[in-house]
């Protein structure tokens, strides 16, 4: 469990956090989402008593970082995957993490085989590729086996294998029960992975709840239908007061229907005998409702249009 | 989280990567050498004083200022500070465990130059009879390592101030190589504040009325105690700092 | 257009690309995909001349890329978005780019536009995010306003929005008839983009069609159905002849080898009713993994045993 309070970080006249207040509670993965700029790293840094918050406190199963016993059983964080000396080896580097925190010898070698540098622990880590770097950050989060967990970017520069297996894992330290926070600018990946989002933007809570709630109040799901009575069932949803649009989708003819269930229309489209090639249900992405949410907390735009507009010119 | 564990973990840091091992390794061979040049170029007939022979400590103990101020500034150049705090959030004792170690391990590099610069040098001029007989010989051998040992610390605390290895590496090499003689130059009151300034205090204790001060007001022993003094406040301050300063 | 034929390099012993024949055509964006080590970033040195191959060519619009004039105007490229002096200006930079392919200078400032650029080109480029960066890289890209365009990893640090944008941009040009060649390691995302695909393992080709098909032929599509009578449903099916699982965690149907057209009819003429009857594509990840699964340099061997949980307990 990871309890925020009231925590602000301004650095000179720029407010890097502002007044943010969330838990992260454990048995799930928690999506921490925002802008470029938005306070996510600084907020990370201030969790792990990195740095000093101007106000508000941050609370690890109830007791600041500082004051934790052997912190690395209790929290295992991936920050930065470079933040390694170059010319250690990628055993070395685990072996003094752990001596710190009076963990075996045997752990490193077990976390070097959960994360599949085995093979390379005695080369120095200044020769690894970003995806190696960044399963070195892991095995280093995972060197106490602590219950929470927490990950800045995990998949940056891993292969899709290595993407593949980090959700698997997260899911997985998720399901033993620990508390897993990410944060990533990868909302698809994200919307694979989360089961709950902290957004903030510009340093504030934007909204904090369960990621199918966030994609669905922010744009709301969609019924597609597709039938070779279109009249007679646009007739029979029309009865009934339920909105219906056309669309073409893959070059068909289809029905849109909001605000009902796709049950109502499949019950309808029965009672009166008609024939369903498609009842599917249309949800937004979390790509959508992120962007329509924070959309003034966004640093700086890039030109939408800017192709048509300028590319036009030279030919 | 008990001392010998952080002071192990800091020397999985220290002896992992190569460069403290060619500044330790040339801190012991460049007194050495020194002695070796100074006993050859000296005429074989007249003895030469253990004090003559111990002259060359300067350069092993800037290798350990270099060795001490990296083993903090790349910390941060690379990030493992972080690291290093998030596992020890409490600062200090990990800090503390890092001094620890390099100015141990300072302490025993001054030893091993002082002794093989005396060893060395009466092999090579068994006229002048060097011994541990006098204390003033015992002083200027012997000696070396204390003052390594707190040459490191101040080196740590620099580190820990400045933060980055450009800086506080020409501000450890500057200042007694270039600073604290050149302050006699002041008039009137240089010589007196100089032999306040901290690596001329060491020099003092080691070389006693052969170091460069006139005048001494402090013993040989006392100059040590003060050199000490001024390393641990330096560390203390860089202690406080460090804990409060974002990592 | 790109052509390689036959395209080889080793670099001592190893292979890094292995007699590969691919084209890449105008109109639309194309993916290139393939795990760590396959020779993506390899493959696209060689097509802009920076690599020679030990043997093979790659040609664009024909020609091969030395023998270009003005090659910013016929191809773009974003390889490496850290490819910059950092004490130069965003706006230096691309100038002395744009003089060497006699651009003029206005062009400068279109593409610094384009990207978002504009208030921040005066800047050191050593000061930039890799967001940033990587914007700079793209409008370096668009300098010569050239038919081809080719990115590696572009969406690499940028944000949500960013991605966005950029998504948006590649569709774009694409329209414009452009050819626009792109490596990613982003699945979810290339598949929202990329509509032909080049995949490679090891160096060799091992497929290059639409995105769709690449889909479809990796795994086959299920047809998802609920409904309350589903007994009644299962046996109509099994009498059509569809092979029909239950999804344990939902109690929904999955029918595989038949359309949705079909598990429709069967139901209206069953008088069944639904509340769901849609098609379960398989995702581009599932396919890629099915397909690329020899040809991963490195495995991960296994998730964490849950035996593990003992040291801080």
């Amino acid at each position: 469990m990871i309890e925020v309070e009231h925590l602000t970080k301004r650095y000179g006249r720029t407010v890097a956090v502002d007044d943010l207040s969330f838990s992260v509670r454990p048995g799930r993965v928690t999506g921490f989402l925002g802008p470029n700029g938005a306070g996510k790293s600084t907020t990370m840094r201030m969790i792990l008593g990195l740095d000093r918050p101007t106000s508000g406190t941050v609370r690890i199963d109830g007791k600041p970082y500082r004051e934790l016993d052997r912190p690395l059983t209790r929290v295992g964080a991936l920050l930065d995957a470079k933040w390694v000396h170059p010319n250690r080896s990628a055993r070395a580097h685990l072996r003094w993490m752990a001596r710190t925190n009076r963990l075996p010898n045997r752990r490193v070698d077990e976390v070097l085989e959960t994360v599949g540098l085995s093979g390379v622990a005695d080369r120095r880590a200044g020769g690894f590729s970003l995806g190696m770097s960044q399963r070195l950050g892991i095995a280093a989060a995972l060197l106490g086996d602590p219950e929470i967990l927490m990950f800045d970017e995990p998949v940056n520069g891993l292969d899709p294998e290595g993407i593949l297996w980090i959700r698997q894992i997260m899911q997985r330290l998720a399901s033993e029960g620990r508390t897993v926070l990410v944060s990533s600018h990868l909302l698809s990946e994200m919307a694979q992975t989360a089961e709950e989002l902290v957004v903030i933007g510009r340093g504030k809570l934007i909204r904090q709840c369960g990621t199918a709630q966030f994609v669905d109040e922010a744009s709301g799901a969609t019924i597609r239908v597709r039938t070779p009575q279109v009249e007679r069932l646009r007739g029979a949803l029309h009865q009934e007061g339920i909105e219906v649009r056309d669309e073409v989708v893959d070059e068909l003819p289809t029905l849109v229907v909001a605000g009902t269930s796709s049950e109502r229309v499949g019950e309808i489209a029965a009672a009166q005998g008609v024939v369903l090639h498609e009842l599917s249900v249309q949800r937004g992405s979390l790509e959508q409702a992120f962007l329509q949410l924070t959309n003034e907390a966004v640093e700086y735009h890039a030109h939408d249009g800017a192709t048509t507009g300028n590319e036009g010119t030279d030919r | 989280m008990s001392a010998v564990n952080l002071i192990s973990a800091e020397s999985i840091k220290l002896f992992s990567t190569r460069s403290p091992w060619w500044c330790n390794l040339l801190a012991m061979v460049l007194p050495v050498g020194f002695a070796t040049a100074a006993v050859l170029s000296w005429p074989t007939d007249v003895p030469i004083s253990v004090t003559e022979v111990q002259m060359g400590y300067q350069f092993g103990m800037m290798l350990v200022l270099v060795m001490a101020a990296l083993a903090v500034t790349t910390e941060y150049r690379f990030g493992t500070m972080r690291t290093t705090f998030q596992a020890v959030p409490g600062r200090s004792s990990a800090l503390l465990a890092k001094t620890a170690l390099v100015a141990g391990v300072a302490g025993l590099v001054g030893l091993v130059a002082a002794l093989g610069s005396l060893g060395v040098a009466s092999v090579l001029h068994p006229v002048s009879d060097l011994g541990l007989g006098t204390a003033d010989e015992l002083r200027a051998v012997l000696g070396v390592a204390p003052v390594f040992v707190f040459s490191a610390v101040i080196a740590v605390a620099v580190g820990l101030l400045v933060r980055q290895s450009a800086g506080a590496l020409a501000l450890l090499l500057v200042w007694p190589m270039l600073v604290e003689p050149l302050v006699s130059v002041i008039p009137t009151v240089g010589e007196h504040i100089q032999q306040w300034m901290p690596f001329v205090a060491a020099d003092h204790f080691l070389r006693g009325e052969r170091s460069m001060i006139a005048d001494p007001v402090l013993s040989p022993a006392m100059a040590l105690a003060y050199f000490a003094a001024v390393s641990v406040g330096l560390l203390a301050v860089a202690l406080v700092v460090a804990r409060r300063r974002d990592a | 257009m790109i052509e390689a034929r036959g395209l080889t390099r080793r670099y001592g012993n190893k292979v890094a690309v292995d007699d590969l024949s691919f084209s890449v055509r105008p109109g639309r964006v194309t993916g290139f995909l393939g795990p760590n080590g396959a020779g993506k970033s390899t493959t696209m040195r060689m097509i802009l001349g920076l690599d020679r191959p030990t043997s093979g060519t790659v040609r664009v619009n024909g020609q091969a890329y030395h023998e270009l004039d003005q090659p910013l105007r016929r191809i773009g490229a974003l390889l490496d978005a850290k490819w910059v002096h950092p004490n130069r200006s965003a706006r230096a930079h691309l100038r002395w780019l744009a003089r060497t392919n006699r651009l003029p200078d206005r062009r400068v400032d279109e593409v610094l536009e384009a990207v978002g650029l504009a208030a921040v080109a005066n800047r050191p480029a050593g000061g930039f995010s890799l967001g940033m960066s990587q914007r700079l890289g793209i409008a370096t890209a668009l300098l010569g306003d050239p038919e081809i365009l080719m990115f590696d990893e572009p969406v690499n640090g940028l944000d949500p929005e960013g991605i966005r944008w950029i998504r948006g941009f590649m569709r774009d040009l694409a329209a414009q008839g452009r050819t626009v060649f792109v490596s990613s390691h982003l699945l979810s995302e290339m598949a929202q983009t990329a509509e032909d695909l080049v995949v490679i393992g090891r160096g060799k080709l091992i497929s290059q069609c639409t995105t769709a098909e690449f889909i479809d032929n990796a795994s086959e599509s299920l047809v998802r159905v609920r409904t309350p009578q589903a007994e009644e449903l299962r046996a109509a099916l099994a009498r059509a002849d569809a092979e029909v699982r239950v999804e344990v965690e939902t109690g929904a149907l999955l029918v595989s080898g038949v359309t949705t057209q079909l598990v429709g009819e069967v139901a209206a003429a069953g008088g069944v009713v639904l509340h769901e009857l849609a098609v379960e594509r398989a995702s581009l990840e599932q396919a890629f993994m099915r397909l690329t699964d020899d040809a991963v340099e490195y495995q991960t061997t296994a998730l964490p045993a849950p035996e593990l949980v003992t040291a801080g307990r």
